[in-house]
């Protein structure tokens, strides 16, 4: 097998035997990006001779025997975490050259830990849209078949692994922006709980759901890279001070012991026959595994999408209002006055969907609607999380698709908003909970498109969560199927 | 507030062109009538949409405005180094005097 192709955990025994050094290990994964890219349009910046400076850095590490898990590996990052000095786009006219003065926490446990970052991948605009056709600067092609959508927002970051453009990424999830395109191009992918990864640098949409996690080949990178990311933060308030557990302690220990929870919502007309049978296939395999499996009930799930429009587009009003015009980004030279020059930039700076939502937003908080949306979009979601905490009470994760479709056309769904959002009828309660939850592919439908099995797990236990994951995919060969390209 | 006054305003609405004009001067867009006509149909239908957790009696049920843990933040009120000030304005679209600079507000 290719360098390029294989596993975070897997190169890293390679590194640490000497079998290559990071050097070749890079050279290796941006000859892959020189050969794919063109046909995938999954990086919006390659960052070539940075990859290179830091492989030269992370040989020297590994020569001292001061490797960590991820030195010399090669990753891509969101276009939506600042980097010091290379340019941080949102995929939006309006952050088009923004170089930041600064690192994010995330970029900088990276760096800190030696990885290798080949640069900064394509998403819908402010991570806003389940499709990634919403970047400014074109969609990026699901490697699956490339007249597809990779899914979004984080659509660049789940084409770069499909592909083997990099051997792990980070993305971004709001309302199911990592789960699921991991799912549509057939990789892992994995939010964590609320809080447990710093938020800092991370170009907020909605600073109450936003959460960075990885894309990785296999659950095992999953784990290894959600340790490198996790922990308390001094910059970010909402991040939590639990320690962070050893989560490859119990990862291999089987499902046997876990009691697996159905929730019957999920399981209704609307969704992709194909999708429903193969994720009840891989309820079934979590059973033979020793799971006890058991049926749940989420009540208020046909509300979540309603309320999360009303909560994500409300923070989204608040927060896309530091794009004035001022500090950094695109400005019209040509306005006259100071409030002319901030609604010409914006008006000029933002895409559609980002005004569609900003417009959406500022609407559920003006004066006279506040309380009818807003609020009790507030309320609602202390409802949908009441359905979590009791179902958790009997189970330890929930098992249920990721997304109620397979990748669909580019084009196909962009002419109407409302049918992009139900995109994420499945993983948005999740964001409203503050819950982790991973997807892992779990098949393929008849035109040879992945499908995608979601965990849910309790607050802070990803641990449990990423057993349950491990024992599935130990026990099936969904994660080791490659796109031809 | 009751939930019968809930109900009653998400079901009711419709939002008219000049209510997104001043949404969108609110939120300081200045729209295209191309957008005023398609963010008006669009937002009716998403408003429409969402007006469906009317349906849901949340009388006394309180808020959630974030799933993070409370009591969580505190930290040391220790000085750090600011970033220095010729890199804040490195992005700017305009500067002078060591300032952002942006046009006349006073006339």
């Amino acid at each position: 097998m290719e360098p390029f192709a294989w596993t975070l955990h897997e190169a890293r025994e390679r590194l640490d035997r000497g079998e290559i050094s990071a050097r070749e290990l890079t050279d290796a994964l941006l000859e892959r990006v020189a050969r794919v890219e063109p046909g995938i349009r999954a990086y919006n910046t390659v960052t070539e001779d940075h990859a290179r400076a830091r492989a030269a850095e992370a040989d020297a590490r590994i020569a001292d025997k001061q490797a960590g898990p991820l030195t010399g590996i090669g990753i891509a990052l969101k276009d939506n975490m600042a980097t010091e000095g290379l340019e941080t786009t949102c995929s939006s006219r309006i952050l088009k050259g923004y170089k930041p003065p600064y690192d994010g926490t995330v970029p900088a446990r990276l760096n800190a830990a030696g990885a290798v970052t080949l640069g900064k991948t394509n998403l819908d605009e402010f991570a806003m849209g389940s499709s990634t056709e919403n970047s400014a600067f074109g969609p990026t092609r699901n490697p699956w078949d490339t007249t597809r959508a990779p899914g979004g927002s984080s659509g660049g970051s789940a084409a770069a692994v499909a592909a083997d453009m990099c051997l792990a990424a980070l993305g971004s999830d709001t309302g199911g922006s990592i789960r699921q395109p991991a799912a549509l191009c057939g990789v892992v992918g994995l939010k964590p709980t609320y809080g447990r990864v710093s938020r800092y640098g991370l170009v907020a949409f909605a600073s109450s759901l936003d959460q960075i996690g990885p894309f990785t080949k296999d659950v095992e990178d999953a784990a290894l890279m959600l340790a490198a990311v996790s922990g308390h933060d001094p910059l970010d308030s909402t991040s939590s001070s639990r320690p962070v557990p050893d989560y490859l302690a119990d990862l291999k220990a089987g499902a046997r012991g876990l009691t697996v929870g159905v929730p019957k919502e999920y399981f209704v007309e609307g969704a992709d026959p194909e999708v429903l049978a193969a994720v009840r296939a891989g309820i079934d395999v979590l059973a033979r595994e020793g799971a006890k499996v058991v049926e749940v009930s989420l009540p208020h799930t046909a509300y979540a999408v309603a309320c999360y429009y009303l909560v994500a587009t409300a923070e989204a009003s608040s927060n896309l209002s530091r794009y004035d015009g001022v500090r950094y980004g695109y400005r019209d030279a040509d306005a006259q006055g100071l409030l002319e020059m901030y609604m010409a930039s914006r008006e000029a700076g933002f895409g559609t969907e980002v005004k569609r939502r900003i417009m959406l937003g500022t609407y559920a908080l003006s004066a006279g609607y506040y309380d009818a949306y807003y609020r009790k979009a507030q309320q609602v979601r202390t409802l949908i999380r009441r359905d979590f905490l009791e179902a958790f009470e009997a189970v330890d994760v929930l098992v249920t698709p990721t997304s109620p479709t397979t990748a669909f056309r580019l084009g196909e769904r962009t002419a109407d908003p409302l049918k992009m959002y139900l995109s994420d009828i499945f993983t948005i309660s999740v964001n409203l909970a503050g819950l982790p939850a991973v997807s892992l592919p779990c098949g393929r439908d008849g035109e040879g498109c992945p499908i995608g099995l979601q965990l849910i797990g309790r607050a802070f236990d990803e641990a449990t969560m990423l057993r349950a994951a491990w024992a599935f995919e130990a026990a099936t060969d969904h994660h080791k199927a490659k796109p031809e390209l | 507030m009751t939930s019968g006054t809930t109900q009653g305003a998400t079901n009711g609405t419709t939002i008219k062109r000049d209510e997104v004009l001043k949404i969108a001067h609110l939120a300081r867009l200045k729209l295209t009538e191309a957008e005023v006509d398609a963010l008006s149909r669009d937002l009716n239908a998403i408003l429409a949409y969402v007006g469906t957790l009317s349906e849901l009696d949340t009388e006394g049920v309180p808020t959630l405005d974030h799933a993070a843990e409370a009591g969580d933040t505190w930290r040391e009120d220790a000085p750090r180094r600011p970033l220095p000030r010729e890199r804040a304005l490195e992005n700017a679209p305009r500067t002078g005097d060591g300032c952002f600079a942006v046009p006349k507000i006073i006339e």
